[in-house]
Parts: structure tokens; C-alpha cells; sequence
């Protein structure tokens, strides 16, 4: 069903609390007016896949998410604090709650991979109890991404699809209760990215975690979205199951899906 | 042919980059005295530093003793003033050429070495995975940087001066058959505080001038990997310039005080 360019789905999760939240979001570049009241709510323990053509602002949303880039307006709420009000303090403490995969993984080159997972930890060790050995948490979130045997290797000995384990596994340590996912399948093979597709599913289930996921891949959001929103010129053009969006009429929204 | 409006744009975008800069420096300072202090990757930067420098101004100073002493010989043997060569040679590195050119070595060594690895941490957006996991990523990456150069600079120039000092006995003796210690009596009785304390002085702020524009250049890089090694060259560049600064202002500065 189509109504004011929004294609709305019955099995939405209306009444889950909502975890994070965009409002009139608005973000321009000189001229270039990347997101216009762009509009988003994710709730606890959703997929929510955001698809979009190169350009289109999806990147720039996410960096907005966390305070990487500064919005010119509009509210970014997330788990019921506005983070373009805080301090810095408030903002690293809330940080440790959301996890980021970059697109090319973003695993520092002149540390080893043990040493890439116990970084965040520098910061937030508060977070744990007393008694937990940063050993212990390092060797758990590798286990979890099935890469332990590669904890004193250095990132350039790592393949492509490796590395994004490990910063899968980066992410994980702090335990977040959002994971932003910015292209996690790019640059990889099919069969790795569906590896990392079921590394996703896998980590959803165990952690119960709410994840944001930016993708051009038709098949990672297929298997992965609760919900999905087609972003195009900066809105959000349409939202709602794969279903619902694979199966429109309307020419825009049947152009991601025709491949 | 550069018209009006082009040359009024280069001017603006060099009034903004140095705008931009002294920001940045001020705060590098205002960081510096903020806690958490990194002072396990200060270490490591300076010893990163100074270890993979000191072969290059190890043998840059070398050929410079060696050098200068060669060159200068003859014409002090025509005024009969070959004696003064220990004190000539001494005053000239210690004042200026020791400095000066460690400071332009570590600049091409050390500030475009800053500039490519930050440049390329940031178009890797791994300078964006720290800020998001919460470590202030300037203080991490940018105030132990310039803190170490600031700091080893001006243990390399003293590394150079003596190096280039040796450089300059080996043709003495070899010339001359001047012993090690006549030659080193007579450079070190040449020698003032006026001579030693501007030029370690004027050390410190070529150390802290490498290392902020280094960083500088290569925390704000852009353009993908072409923008690394803008960076990386544009550190140098600029860096070099700065010295000169720096060393003419120094000078300005001792001659005032010291009345050299």
C-alpha cells in the first residue's frame, strides 16, 4: 500500500520502544542539500535496512547519528537523550552504547588486532565489572566472529572480509545496544558477505541488539530487514517491509529492486 | 596568467589555513594539559622518532663538518687564519647550521612521515572509529606527536652538532694533524651561553613547529589517497618555510638580548 510516497507495512513494530530517533533532520554542503527533514525511528531489537543511491545522504545520516558530523537541524535522539545537546563527556559515554562498522573497516594499521579491540576499552572499562579481564573480553568478541587465532596479527595480514570481522568484533566488545552498520557487505565476495550477513543475524539474536543497516545490497537486506526506508534526494521516499517494497508499483522504488 | 579575483582566492584560502592553523596549535595546548595523558604512545612516538632519524642526521651533520671544513680551509690558509678554523666551525654549527639543518631533515623525515599516517588515518576514517569509540582522538594522535617532536628535535641537533663537530676534527687532523683535544679545547673555549641557549631555545620551536603542522595537515586531509599525499608533501613545504621564520625571528631575538 502506497499513501503520500510511503509504502506502510502491517507487521510494523509499533509498540517496541524506540531507541533511536531523527526528526526534520537537515544537512547541506554549500549548495548541495544532502538531507531534507529526513525522518527515522528505530526500535529495540529491529533491523531497520536504509537503501539509497550513491549520494543520496545515507552516509552522512549515520555520521550524523553519532556526532561525526554536525546536523544544521533537527532532533537525533538516541535512546531518549538528544545528542546535539550534550557535552563531550555525556556524548563519548553514550557512544559506548552504539557500535559503528565502517565501510572499509576502519581497523587501525599500527596496532595489532588485540590491541585494535582493547582500544574502546582505554575509555569505557568503567563499563565492566572490576573483576572482568580485558583478556577475557578481547578472546570472547573475537571467538564470537570466529576469528581468535588471528588476536596478534596485524591488519594488513588480514583479508578483506577478515578485517570487517575484527571490526565487527571491535564493535562488540563495549557491548552496544544499536550497532550502525555502514555498507558491511561492500568490496566483499558474495559468499563472504553472506557470511557477514549471518555474523549480523547471529549477533542480533545473541545481544538482542537494534541495528541500523546502510546498504546497495538487495540480498543483505532481504534476509537481514525487519523494516527498510528507500532514501532518495535526501527523504525518506518509502518505508516498509522487503515485501512490501520489492512488490511496488512505483517506478523509484521498483528501480532498486529490478536487479 | 593569474588574474585579480584568482590571486584575491589564494590569498583568502592562506589567510584561512592560517587561521585555521593557529587554532589548531591552540588547541594542541589547551589538550596537552587535560587528563587522560597518553604517555605510553608519547613514548613510543618519540622513540619512533628519534630512533628512525638519528642514521639521517647522523650523516647529514657528518657531511656537513666534513664539508664545511673543507671548504672554508683553504681560504683561511690565505689570511693565515687557520687556526680560528676549530672556533669558525664551531660557532657556525652550534649558533646555526646544526639546527637548522636537523630541523629541515626532520621536517622531509619526521613532519611529512606525520602528515601521510594521519592523512591516511583519516581518508580510512580510522580517526573516525576513535572518536566513535569514545578515545578524543586528537589528543591521542596529535598532542603525543607534537609533544615527542617538540622533545626530540632538540636531541637530534645536539646528536648533529656533535657528529658534524667530529666531521669537522677528522679534516683538521687529517689536514692539519690537530689532536681531538686541542681541536675540542679550542671549539668549547669559543663557545658563550649566548652561542648554546638561542639555538636550543630556537630547537624547541622547530620541533613544536614540525609537529603541528604535520598533524595539522594531516588531520584536516581530504581528497581520498591524492589528499595523503598532499598532505604528506604540503607538511614539508610549509615546514620549511616556518623554520626560516622561526630562525630569522630566534636570530632578531638573540642579537637583542645576547648582543651577539
Amino acid at each position: 500500500m502506497i499513501e503520500n510516497n510511503t509504502i506502510l507495512s502491517n507487521d510494523k513494530p509499533q509498540t517496541k520502544e524506540v531507541v533511536l530517533e531523527l526528526k526534520n533532520l537537515n544537512k547541506s554542503f554549500g549548495e548541495n542539500h544532502v538531507l531534507k527533514n529526513f525522518n527515522m525511528i528505530l526500535h529495540k531489537g529491529e533491523n531497520l535496512v536504509i537503501m539509497g543511491k550513491s549520494g543520496s545522504g545515507k552516509s552522512v545520516m549515520i555520521k550524523c547519528l553519532v556526532g561525526l558530523i554536525q546536523a544544521d537541524s533537527g532532533v537525533i535522539s538516541v535512546m531518549h537523550k538528544d545528542i546535539t545537546t550534550l557535552d563531550q563527556t555525556a556524548l563519548d559515554m553514550l557512544r559506548s552504547d552504539i557500535g559503528f562498522l565502517f565501510q572499509g573497516s576502519a581497523l587501525y594499521d599500527s596496532m595489532t588486532v588485540r590491541e585494535n579491540l582493547e582500544f574502546p576499552l582505554r575509555r569505557h572499562s568503567s563499563k565492566f565489572k572490576k573483576n572482568v579481564d580485558t583478556n577475557t573480553l578481547v578472546l570472547e568478541a573475537l571467538e564470537n566472529v570466529g576469528l581468535a587465532h588471528t588476536i596478534d596479527l596485524m591488519p594488513a595480514e588480514l583479508s578483506g572480509g577478515m578485517k570487517r570481522r575484527v571490526a565487527l568484533a571491535r564493535t562488540l566488545i563495549l557491548q552496544p545496544k544499536i550497532i550502525l552498520y555502514d555498507e558491511p557487505t561492500s568490496g566483499l565476495d558474495p559468499i563472504t558477505a553472506k557470511e557477514i550477513i549471518m555474523l549480523m543475524q547471529d549477533i542480533q539474536k545473541k545481544y538482542n541488539t537494534s541495528s541500523l543497516i546502510i546498504t546497495h545490497d538487495v540480498d543483505c537486506a532481504r534476509v537481514i530487514s525487519d523494516r527498510m526506508i528507500l532514501l532518495i534526494d535526501g527523504t525518506n521516499y518509502a518505508e516498509g517491509t522487503f515485501e512490501a517494497l520489492s512488490t511496488s508499483l512505483d517506478p523509484k522504488v521498483k528501480a532498486f529492486f529490478k536487479h | 596568467m593569474l588574474d585579480k579575483s584568482n590571486i584575491t582566492l589564494r590569498l583568502q584560502t592562506f589567510l584561512i589555513e592560517i587561521g585555521d592553523l593557529s587554532y589548531f596549535t591552540a588547541r594542541f595546548f589547551k589538550e596537552s594539559f587535560k587528563r587522560p595523558f597518553e604517555f605510553k604512545e608519547f613514548l613510543r612516538q618519540c622513540y619512533n622518532m628519534g630512533n628512525r632519524s638519528l642514521l639521517l642526521v647522523g650523516i647529514t651533520g657528518f657531511i656537513i663538518g666534513l664539508v664545511l671544513t673543507l671548504q672554508t680551509r683553504p681560504t683561511l690558509m690565505e689570511f693565515g687564519a687557520v687556526s680560528w678554523m676549530p672556533s669558525m666551525v664551531g660557532i657556525s654549527i652550534i649558533r646555526e647550521i646544526g639546527p637548522m639543518i636537523t630541523a629541515l631533515v626532520c621536517a622531509g623525515r619526521i613532519g611529512s612521515g606525520i602528515g601521510a599516517e594521519l592523512g591516511s588515518m583519516r581518508v580510512t576514517e580510522q580517526i573516525d572509529a576513535m572518536e566513535v569509540s569514545g578515545t578524543n582522538p586528537f589528543k591521542y594522535l596529535v598532542v603525543t606527536r607534537v609533544l615527542a617532536t617538540t622533545l626530540m628535535i632538540p636531541i637530534l641537533v645536539v646528536v648533529g652538532d656533535a657528529i658534524a663537530l667530529y666531521g669537522s676534527f677528522l679534516v683538521e687532523n687529517f689536514k692539519g694533524n690537530v689532536s681531538f683535544q686541542l681541536y675540542f679545547n679550542q671549539v668549547f673555549e669559543s663557545l658563550e651561553f649566548g652561542d648554546i641557549i638561542p639555538a636550543t631555545i630556537k630547537s624547541f620551536f622547530f620541533g613544536l613547529a614540525i609537529g603541528i603542522v604535520g598533524c595539522f595537515k594531516g588531520y584536516y586531509c581530504e581528497k581520498g589517497t591524492a589528499g595523503v599525499g598532499h598532505a604528506a608533501n604540503s607538511a614539508v613545504v610549509f615546514t620549511s618555510l616556518l623554520l626560516f621564520i622561526i630562525d630569522f625571528i630566534a636570530v632578531f631575538a638573540a642579537d637583542i638580548f645576547y648582543d651577539l
